[in-house]
């Protein structure tokens, strides 16, 4: 059970019954849709952007509990960064939760996103808590076409 | 080998335990079902998508390849004789076991897969012009939809879709309104991998007859778990996959009627497929071997002879009711925990459960029953379809076979309380 709760954690619970963010956003100047294919995840990433500042974000979508959770937390640690900041953010986030954090131990510190570390021993989760990071990825490059994890 | 169910002693008088010896007995003839998987009894509930293999045929592969092995059909040493008759062997124990008329009816592929795709490029390409109809059903796995739509969007031809009604069967009715002069090929599946409801294929094949039209049945997961009889159910073509029949992966049969194979021509150019070849005229092979060209999977057809034959020695009809009486423990079982919604709840099932829990997604599902050691499929299966047809994007699927005991469907109600735990 012990590593289940490190998947499940309180946190991921409650972002999962209760996603912040969770709507469409009027005025979203970038949209881009991720999709995983293996569990028929579909999310849509909106955002306001602002020269180089997210200044709104939001997404919808259906999903596992890792990724609607994944999703919601970072909607809320993203509004008012920067591209750049967004950037160091996600790949801190996806050394963390592919188990690789030694290979780059500095970079930003991941705060409350730390609940996702779990995820490593789950490796075919990983895509699950990707996806929305990977999503906001296109939607920041200005792509409007679909996000794949295969 | 272990005792068949009707060889116990007959003095056990609870048939309960009865069986549940029979399965024990069953099980040891399958050594991954004994190991432990993250600490865990394996409790292995993925059989519609493969199916574990008994001892006698991971065996029969080892001594294919210790002391058996060569090419068939053209060496004349010993090896390569013995080879040949090992293969062609295989091939007569299929036909026995699905009843075809002939050897010369029974094409070794690399499975349901390939049998489809062979039927719709070879009988398909010859037979579809502009405007033809093809029909197949709502509940059909990807493997008998894409060549369909391959084909059709080739020849500029129309897939037509037999719609399902809420509880998973096939409408006859709406069926019958598709069937029309335009119509050159229903393909169907026998039984439903993402639903477990067995169609009235009997019927199905009937109706699309009065039109003159073949039928191809996609057997992948009606062969494990029924009887089949190719010529009282007068199917034109029958598809099936050996690893879902405690077979070897990469080995699967396309059954075809003589007349129609016959007429079909070639699906892929090469040796063991010809009969002569210069470089102004090709003259085919004779049935079957016109459709296997190159060297086939010698060791594979040997391995699913031998897994048919270790089902034989219980009766497919045993291995069925089993199934149907650990169906109906599980049914009420599952569909009893708050929250759990079978999706799939045909009159006539085989041993298969989709469901989905209450805010729960399948996945979640599925991570946290593996965490008890319990394996089950999460997603689409290869279905999308069907999900969308219930409004799904996943389900959970626990699905049985003959080795499976009621103490595996409650360790699986357990597993499923545990994920109500975790979320709630
Ligand atoms: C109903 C059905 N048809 C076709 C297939 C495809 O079988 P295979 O992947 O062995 O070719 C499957 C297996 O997944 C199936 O369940």
């Amino acid at each position: 059970m012990s590593d289940l709760r490190e998947l499940y954690q309180e946190v991921i619970l409650d972002h999962h019954k209760n996603p912040r963010n969770f709507r469409i956003l009027e005025g979203a100047n970038r949209t881009a849709e991720g999709y995983n294919p293996l569990c028929g995840d579909r999310i849509t990433i909106y955002l306001q952007l602002q020269g180089d500042v997210i200044t709104d974000i939001s997404f919808q979508g259906v999903g596992c509990a890792i990724s609607k959770a994944s999703a919601s937390m970072m909607t809320t640690r993203l509004k008012g960064k920067t591209r750049a900041e967004a950037e160091a953010l996600f790949g801190k986030f996806h050394r963390v939760v592919t188990g690789q954090r030694d290979l780059a131990p500095d970079g930003p510190e991941l705060g409350k996103l730390e609940v996702f570390a779990g995820v490593s021993e789950f490796p075919v989760r990983v895509k699950c808590a990707s996806l929305a990071w990977h999503t906001l990825r296109a939607a920041l490059d200005g792509g409007s076409q679909t996000v794949s994890t295969e | 080998m272990s005792a068949a169910v009707e060889i116990l002693p007959p003095d056990t008088r609870d048939e309960s335990s009865r069986r549940a010896l029979a399965v024990h007995r069953v099980r040891e003839d399958f050594p991954i079902l004994s190991q432990k998987v993250r600490g865990k009894p394996l409790v292995y509930l993925d059989n519609a998508a493969t199916s574990q293999k008994p001892q006698a045929v991971i065996e029969a592969l080892q001594r294919y390849y210790a002391v058996e092995n060569s090419n068939v059909h053209r060496g004349i040493h010993l090896l390569s004789e013995q080879a040949t008759q090992a293969y062609e062997a295989a091939r007569a124990r299929v036909q026995r076991f699905v009843n075809a008329a002939s050897t010369r009816e029974i094409i070794f592929t690399r499975g349901t897969t390939e049998s489809i795709n062979l039927v719709a490029a070879s009988y398909g390409r010859r037979h579809l012009q502009p405007g033809d109809e093809v029909i197949i059903s709502w509940m059909e796995h990807h493997s008998n939809i894409v060549p369909w739509q391959m084909l059709c969007e080739e020849k500029g031809a129309i897939l037509r879709v037999v719609p399902i009604n809420d509880d998973g069967e096939f409408l006859l009715q709406e069926y019958e309104k598709l069937l029309n002069p335009r119509t050159r090929l229903v393909s169907v599946t026998h039984v439903s991998n993402a639903l477990g409801t067995i169609n009235p294929i009997g019927e199905i094949i009937a109706m699309a007859h009065r039109w003159d039209v073949p039928v191809l049945v996609d057997g992948a997961q009606a062969a494990p778990h029924l009887p089949v009889d190719v010529q009282a159910l007068d199917c034109d073509f029958y598809a099936f996959s050996g690893h879902k029949l405690y077979g070897p992966t990469g080995i699967g049969v396309l059954y075809g009627k003589a007349r129609l194979l016959d007429a079909m021509p070639p699906y892929q150019g090469g040796g063991d497929m010809i009969r002569s070849v210069t470089f102004e005229k090709t003259i085919y092979n004779a049935l079957p071997y016109k459709f296997e060209a190159g060297t086939p999977n010698v060791a594979g057809a040997i391995g699913l002879g031998v897994a048919i034959e270790y089902l034989e020695q219980f009766g497919l009809e045993n291995l069925a009711a089993y199934e149907h009486e650990l169906l109906s423990y599980a049914t009420p079982a599952i569909s009893r925990i708050p929250g759990v919604r079978l999706i799939g709840t045909a009159r006539e099932k085989t041993s298969v459960l989709s469901f989905v829990l209450d805010g729960v997604h399948p996945h979640d599902v599925g991570t946290i029953l593996d965490r008890e050691g319990i394996a089950i499929r999460t997603g689409h299966h290869c279905a999308q379809p069907v999900m969308d047809r219930f409004g799904v994007p996943a389900t959970a699927r626990a699905s049985f076979a003959f080795y499976n005991t009621r103490e595996e469907v409650d360790a699986l109600v357990a597993g499923i309380h545990k994920v109500i735990e975790v979320f709630s």
